[in-house]
């Protein structure tokens, strides 16, 4: 065994998980096949809302290679089952029970209504065009303030209204602040803004996929999941199965960002399908099933008041949101908004706070957790308004944040919405930003412009944001009425040979823990790094976990393999002691070498594992095993933050907008591994720039999604993005033994509103004070040419895809 | 119908339906599983291939259609247990996470190379519009594949890549 010198922790270790991934040897779940499979292909509803009729599967039946034909009255004929919600915001939020397939009535199109099991996918594909449904429709509800209003017709008639829930904080009723009603009426500048947040799309490269082997003693799933620990202990709930009879395997699986967080209808199908029929099933979607089926993200309409004083200072911030939840709850997209209370007022001390969120029904697609989930919705809202009272008052945006945000030495600092932040330093990171962007350089410039009446006019847009990540300590969960807690398991298997296998319960999909765990515990144990096997998301091998979302693996993961490695090194420090004859505290324990201090007699931690494996000379009463484990339950959330300053230039005559520069500093805390932390930095970039410019779903009228593929859904390419000007500052968080933040989110959470403001800021002069996203040139050339205040409406044009020309194309 | 397809080096007979697409042949009949579809409108590239020397995106060509031809996958590109050059540059410059577009990103940048050997990052951009990834944000794509070109000597690339004026097929083709 190699005792490492040069720490693991710090260094741009290239990734252990790239080998197999950039040779094709890879185990994406729609890779398995097993004896005798067969394929399920589900028929989903062309209507937004509508009863059912009836179903005529006979002609299905006898089509070639059917091997079955199932409706919602073979597979739930009580209709009992239905898919788990585990965020009941409040005790009155309904719950309309989701089923596995639609019985009577379908409340979004893409709703499932049949399934097809053939011997090929397709034949079961085949096979779906002989099923005939009858629908009767019913009123299509997509506007939330009209699906909320007085006598609307209601997506769940047994509910008895379109609100879910209304949830609500206050700090003067909390304690935590003042009276925001006190605040705003006795303000000298009072701003109101309204801001849409569109449906977005998570769009993960995978499409979603499960493979259900009933034929051994535990029934194993595959699924193309974030999260198989909770999946297995939800389908266990859902469907009776006994949990120890039930393996989840997440193999490789193709991205999520939130969007592969859930229990879904296909997958219980799947279980259902193959018990009955005692055969392995496959479910493996196509790219426009997932645009339609997968749960989408976003969706807010922002009502938000901001009141401050003539010289700056912000005395209160009220936040009225509506969330649209699409037909029914999803696993926790009811909480997403909740997850945005806490961060509207962001880095800034403000004294007043009042958040209320009406939840709201529509007959649209589910919405769930989106890359950020409530954080980036929040962090638009307050940085775009931000922008908007500098203007009012005739402030630089960077001044007036710096007036209000909380100063490096005044950490720990408990906010108005109750967080305590426990480490940041805003000044840091911004003063970098700047150097590094020009700030100064490219306010002369956008003078010059502005001055000359250049056609192509440049602004400089402003996002200073944090975020609470890690999710979560687990008491502050129960205090949300979370269903579960927020810790992480962790365990290290010693090997005679003196390598390592460590067991960890979050649940990768592209982040690198393989490589980044290995680094944590090459450090801890005195490993080398290559020793180190990482071992994950199946609930055979790794049998505890929360898995991977809100930023939590690391700071919460990551930590429980620390803590377990701790314990290990307290299990080989007797025997080490044992081993060199001399009293436990005469060892010190570094590099892999337990040596007696100040002598250069030591023995290391192979030599003690292979002791322990022969168990021939142990101290007394030792157990015969270095083996540990650990579970960490955070004592508080992490807090990333950084400066994102965006330059993006506007061609006035066409509203065409390119992104010029585009700047962040960003502080993670202790990063790990730089060069996967810049990488997550860089796609989070994408994904949050991707929003301001190029996506957001668009339905006709009659509720149809007619961007529901990948030529009308205007995912970005290389030539749609800039190059990415990034670096970090390093402020180490206090609650966590590594001193790390999560990372994961960050880019998305933070680029959103500095692309917009960069971009109404270079148009401001024409009377332009807001662009509704995604701000595509018509939209854009729309606000200059009519110097419109509030440009956009509810949007009836895509991100500008290949088929979106005509949003009434796809009525059915 | 019947085709003979020479797959990374070695050759396939098959009977195969005439509406099957090579994509599904690859991973379905000959257990190519390495080559992935990520869209069903020939958009995301995920299923991008050599067929005969060019990149096609799999899903967009019938099997039949490379009847006689020779396709290079993602897994024929390692030669005597060594990485081809864009393989290791991926590797280098932390340009995939996920992995899911990889394969295609790959074989989209083997391709790329051989027409311009020593492209611009705009080059890079450009020839790359055609593959989707959702995780890196690009710039680690880019950077790999312009690192790559500075570790291919010209012709270093699978015999497949050599540069012919022969044939174009499917939508890869420039």
């Amino acid at each position: 065994m190699t005792a490492t010198i040069e720490p693991e922790v710090g260094k741009s270790r290239r990734r252990k998980e790239d080998e197999r991934l950039i040779t094709g040897r890879t185990r994406w779940t729609d890779n398995i096949t097993l004896p005798g499979m067969l394929h399920m292909a589900i028929l989903r509803s062309p209507f937004a809302h509508a009863k059912i009729v009836s179903i005529d599967t006979s002609a299905a039946k006898s089509a070639p290679g059917v091997v079955a034909v199932f409706t919602a009255r073979d597979l739930d004929p009580d209709s009992s089952i239905g898919m788990p919600c585990a965020w009941p915001i409040t005790p009155d939020m309904k719950a309309p029970r989701r089923p596995v397939l639609a019985a009577d009535q379908v409340n979004f199109a893409g709703e499932g209504v049949a399934v097809v099991v053939a011997r090929s996918s397709a034949e079961a594909h085949d096979a779906l065009e002989e099923i005939d449904v009858e629908y009767d429709e019913l009123p299509v509800i997509l506007d939330m303030e009209a699906a909320i209003a007085d006598g609307a017709p209601l997506v769940h008639e047994d509910q008895g209204s379109n609100t879910s829930a209304i949830w609500k904080f206050d700090s003067g009723e909390a304690g935590t602040g003042g009276n925001v009603e006190d605040a705003i009426s006795s303000s000298e500048i009072v701003l109101k803004r309204r801001f849409r947040q569109q449906r977005l799309i998570p769009a993960f490269m995978e499409p979603r996929a499960c493979v259900v082997d009933p034929t051994s003693t535990q029934i194993t799933m595959w699924s193309a999941t974030q999260i198989p620990h909770i999946l297995r202990v939800m389908s266990a709930l859902t469907l009776g199965i006994p949990e120890h009879k039930l393996r989840v395997i997440a193999p490789d699986v193709g991205g999520g960002f939130g969007g592969k967080i859930g229990v879904l209808p296909e997958e219980m199908m799947s279980l259902l399908v193959a018990q009955k029929l005692g055969k392995p099933v496959k479910w493996n979607e196509s790219r426009s099933e997932t645009m339609l089926a997968a749960h989408h993200g976003r969706d807010q309409i922002q009502d938000i008041t901001i009141s401050a004083n003539a010289d700056g200072t912000v005395t209160g911030l009220k936040v009225e949101l509506l969330a649209n939840l699409g037909a029914y709850n999803g696993l926790v997209g009811t909480g997403v908004p909740i997850l945005g209370a806490f961060m509207f007022n962001a880095i800034y001390k403000i004294p007043a706070y009042h958040f209320a969120c009406t939840n709201v029904y529509t007959t649209t697609t589910l919405t769930d957790a989106y890359r950020g989930a409530g954080r980036p919705e929040a962090t638009f809202a307050i940085e775009r308004i931000m922008d908007e009272l500098a203007d009012e008052l005739g402030l630089d945006p960077l001044e007036l944040r710096e007036k209000n945000w909380i100063k490096h030495e005044e950490f720990p600092f408990t906010t108005v919405a109750g967080l305590t932040y426990d480490s940041g330093n805003y000044e840091a990171a911004t003063e970098k930003a700047k150097q590094l962007f020009d700030y100064d350089g490219l306010r002369a410039e956008q003078e010059r412009r502005r001055a000359s009446k250049d056609k192509v006019q440049l602004g400089i847009g402003i996002s200073t944001f944090t975020e609470m990540c890690g999710l979560a300590p687990s008491r502050v969960l129960g205090s949300l009425d979370y269903g579960a807690g927020g810790w992480e398991h962790a365990a290290i298997r010693m090997l005679p040979t003196g390598k390592v296998e460590v067991i960890t319960g979050a649940s990768a999909h592209g982040q690198g823990h393989e490589t980044a765990w290995s680094q944590i515990v090459a450090d801890q144990l005195g490993v080398a790094f290559e020793d180190i096997e990482v071992i994950h998301g199946d609930t055979q091998s790794s049998h505890k976990g929360m898995d991977t979302y809100g930023s939590r693996s690391l700071v919460v993961g990551g930590i429980a393999v620390v803590k377990a490695a701790e314990k290990v090194v307290a299990k080989a420090k007797p025997i080490a002691a044992h081993l060199l004859e001399c009293a436990e505290d005469d060892l010190e324990f570094t590099g892999g070498k337990f040596t007696v201090k100040g002598t250069d007699t030591s023995t290391t931690m192979g030599d003690v594992a292979l002791a322990v494996f022969a168990a021939h000379n142990l101290p007394d009463g030792v157990e015969p095993s270095l083996d540990s484990d650990a579970t960490f339950d955070p004592e508080n959330f992490s807090y990333p933050h950084g400066t994102h300053l965006c330059a993006a230039e506007v061609d006035t005559e066409t509203g065409r907008i390119t992104l010029r520069s585009y700047v962040c500093v960003d502080d993670v805390g202790v990063a790990v591994n730089p060069l996967i932390v810049e990488g997550q930095v860089h796609g989070g970039l994408a994904q949050g720039i991707a929003q301001a410019l190029f996506e957001g779903t668009v339905h006709d009228e009659s509720g149809t999604l007619t961007t529901g593929t990948f030529a009308d859904y205007l995912l970005p390419s290389a030539v749609d993005l800039p190059s990415f000007t990034t670096d970090r500052t390093e402020t180490p968080s206090t609650t966590n033994p590594l001193g790390a933040k999560g990372v994961g989110e960050a880019g998305t959470i933070a680029s959103t509103p500095a692309v917009v403001n960069a971009v109404i800021d270079a148009v401001r002069h024409f009377g332009v004070n807001d662009i509704e996203m995604p701000l595509t040139p018509m939209r854009v050339w729309h606000a200059v040419q009519h110097g419109t205040t509030d440009a956009g409406g509810p949007g009836h044009e895509a991100g500008g895809g290949l088929g979106s020309i005509d949003a009434t194309g796809g009525a059915q | 119908m019947r085709i003979t397809v020479t797959v990374d080096g070695t050759k396939y007979t098959d009977e195969v339906e005439p509406r099957t697409l090579l994509v599904h042949y690859l991973r379905e009949r000959i257990g190519k599983v390495g080559t992935v579809v990520g869209c069903d409108t020939s958009n995301c590239g995920a299923c991008t291939v050599h067929l005969d020397g060019h990149s096609v995106k799999s899903c967009s060509v019938l099997a039949v259609q490379a009847d006689g031809s020779e396709v290079t996958t993602v897994e024929g590109l390692a030669r005597d247990g060594k990485l081809h050059p864009v393989q290791q540059a991926f590797h280098d410059n932390h340009a995939l996470q996920c992995g899911f577009c990889t394969p295609g990103m790959i074989m989209q940048s083997i391709d790329l190379l051989a027409d311009n050997p020593d492209p611009d990052e705009q080059a890079v951009r450009e020839g790359l519009e055609g593959n989707l990834c959702r995780c890196t944000g690009y710039q680690n794509i880019v950077r790999a594949v312009r690192d790559a070109a500075q570790h291919m000597s010209p012709g270093a690339g699978p015999d497949a890549e050599r540069i012919t004026e022969t044939k174009h097929v499917g939508v890869g083709g420039d």
